[in-house]
């Protein structure tokens, strides 16, 4: 019970205004002060590599990929931005707003369920009368969960008649799911590995699994473009790949 | 004597720097849309219906919270007992709880797993992902800006006048409903539309206990964050109707209660 009230309570401050995080390691006290804004599916990954990444001090600012894009575009400047897809961060560097966008993980769309459920499958969703819930249709999460239920014979339809809330980010999905509220969501493997057993993970047939990217870029403007790439290369090779890979992501495609 | 004339000058200066800040916002979503997108905008995915809902929900919510909040407040206001304080407290705590925390709170309370989530459901009533969970989240986070308002409103009627009618034989119904709601109307029509606004503009606790869903759960403040992603002239053009339905609120309840004008008799704005 008491972790899924700390979920739920870091689900609503990162929906709410955005989770801050930084680093523990404060000896140096004219640091300078990396900020990175950050898919909400990343908390966990980047909050760990924050801790170990020595350039600067890593500050994170949590949410809705579509919300920090629109931060940008409306003239915010953090340092280093990083979406759970790649359209967002080639659609900023087109506008001019990022430098060349790198893809530095995957992950996979499944269906979460409370541990103990008794759904097995994509099937099982289609049972009337289920609790759904997915991402909005402006969240990169809830675009992945269209495009999968596309591919079912009927479209979906089905499955989205269940759908009883389409949160602005993952984390509202995962707080309806440990809260015990929805009975299935659709998010990402890796959050369902953060919540340590509360949650099950139910794979997608391949045939219906999206291409999950994720893109990062330094912002354009920023006052520490050496000590953002830096915090990039290292999600590509070192303390962030490794992070990334504990918390569940996969390596970025191969070329 | 130079501060004779400096304290008037820094008491301008302040209230002006305050109606910059407070008015500056507001008016940045009007000057950033034309009355063209502003219609437009209520052709924007799922706007009417929010607007729709919106109305629906907080006016449902006023009446629960008028019905309720009066007889409270007027006990609160005219008896002294103990544990008084205690009581006044627990209704403002909502004041200065982030409405996030509401919805928690809401949800560990009467939520599907909540302590009161199974004796709910047997009665098969649902809450959580109903219309239903949101005027319940609305109630709790915009009670106390009327009950507070219905205190001191209730307070400022001159006990003698209820003496009076007691005195006359009156009985207590009576002396309510004909001495201290007509003398407390300005207070409470202030503390309506406050609570009115604060339910308008939920977001938190809506989001948390109710979810998000178009015609549903998903209120004007809720459709306005779907859209900032994806579309933020619409985002904003939305704002722009939210405030404007929000005013037209205000400024009717102003008219109705007869204070715009002249001094209040409750200072209460």
């Amino acid at each position: 019970m008491n972790r899924g009230w700390l979920t739920v309570l870091i689900a609503v401050s990162v929906t709410g205004c955005g989770g801050r995080a930084s680093t523990g390691a404060d000896s140096a006290p004219a640091r300078s002060e990396l900020k990175v804004s950050a898919a909400a599916s990343l908390t966990d990954a980047f909050t760990a590599y924050g801790e170990q990444f020595d350039p600067a001090e890593a500050a994170f600012s949590f949410g809705a990929s579509d919300e920090l894009a629109a931060q940008i575009r409306a003239g915010a400047l953090p340092d280093v931005y990083a979406a759970a897809n790649t359209t967002l961060p080639d659609e900023l560097a087109e506008e001019g707003l990022l430098g060349e966008p790198t893809v530095f993980a995957t992950n996979a769309l499944v269906i979460a369920v409370p541990e103990g459920s008794e759904l097995e499958s994509v099937e099982d969703l289609e049972q009337p009368g289920l609790a759904i819930v997915i991402g909005s249709e402006t969240v990169p999460v809830g675009v992945y969960t269209r495009l999968a239920l596309e591919r079912l014979p009927d479209e979906g339809e089905t499955i989205l008649a269940n759908v009883r809330s389409e949160e602005p980010d993952v984390k509202g999905v995962l707080g309806k799911l440990t809260q015990g509220a929805a009975d299935a969501g659709f998010v990402y493997d890796s959050d369902v590995i953060a919540t340590r057993g509360q949650l099950r993970a139910i794979e997608l047939p391949s045939k219906l699994q999206p291409d999950v990217a994720y893109g990062i870029a330094v912002v354009e403007g920023t006052e520490f473009p050496e000590q953002g790439q830096e915090f990039i290369d290292g999600l590509l090779e070192g303390p962030g790949a490794e992070a990334l890979a504990e918390a569940g992501f996969g390596p970025p495609p191969s070329e | 004597m130079r501060l004779k004339r400096l304290f008037p000058a820094a008491l301008v200066a302040a209230l002006t720097v305050l109606l910059v800040f407070l008015t500056l916002p507001i008016a940045a979503i009007f000057l950033d849309v034309g009355p063209a997108q502003l219609i437009d905008a209520l052709g924007a995915p799922g706007a009417v219906d929010a607007l729709r809902l919106s109305l629906l929900t907080t006016s449902i919510a006023l009446v629960v919270i008028v019905i309720v909040g009066t007889p409270a407040a007027y006990l609160l206001a005219t008896r002294r007992f103990r544990g008084r304080s205690l009581a006044i407290t627990l209704i403002e705590l909502p004041l200065v709880l982030p409405p996030a925390v509401a919805g928690i709170g809401l949800l560990a309370a009467i939520g599907t797993g909540g302590i009161l989530g199974p004796a709910i459901a047997s009665t098969g009533i649902e809450l959580v992902f109903e219309t239903a969970g949101v005027v319940i989240a609305l109630t709790f986070v915009a009670s106390p800006f009327y009950v507070r308002q219905a205190l001191a409103a209730f307070e400022a009627v001159d006990s003698a006048l209820l003496d009076a009618s007691r005195t006359l034989g009156a009985g207590e119904a009576r002396t309510f409903a004909r001495i201290a709601i007509p003398n407390a109307t300005a207070g409470l029509a202030s503390g309506f539309a406050l609570a009115w606004g604060r339910a308008l503009g939920e977001f938190g606790a809506t989001l948390v206990f109710a979810g998000s869903f178009r015609g549903i759960t998903q209120t004007t403040p809720l459709a306005i964050v779907a859209l900032v992603g994806s579309d933020f002239p619409g985002a904003l053009a939305l704002s722009a109707v939210l405030v404007l339905v929000s005013l037209a609120l205000l400024i009717s309840v102003k008219l109705i209660s007869g204070s715009l004008l002249g001094p209040a008799r409750i200072p209460t704005w």
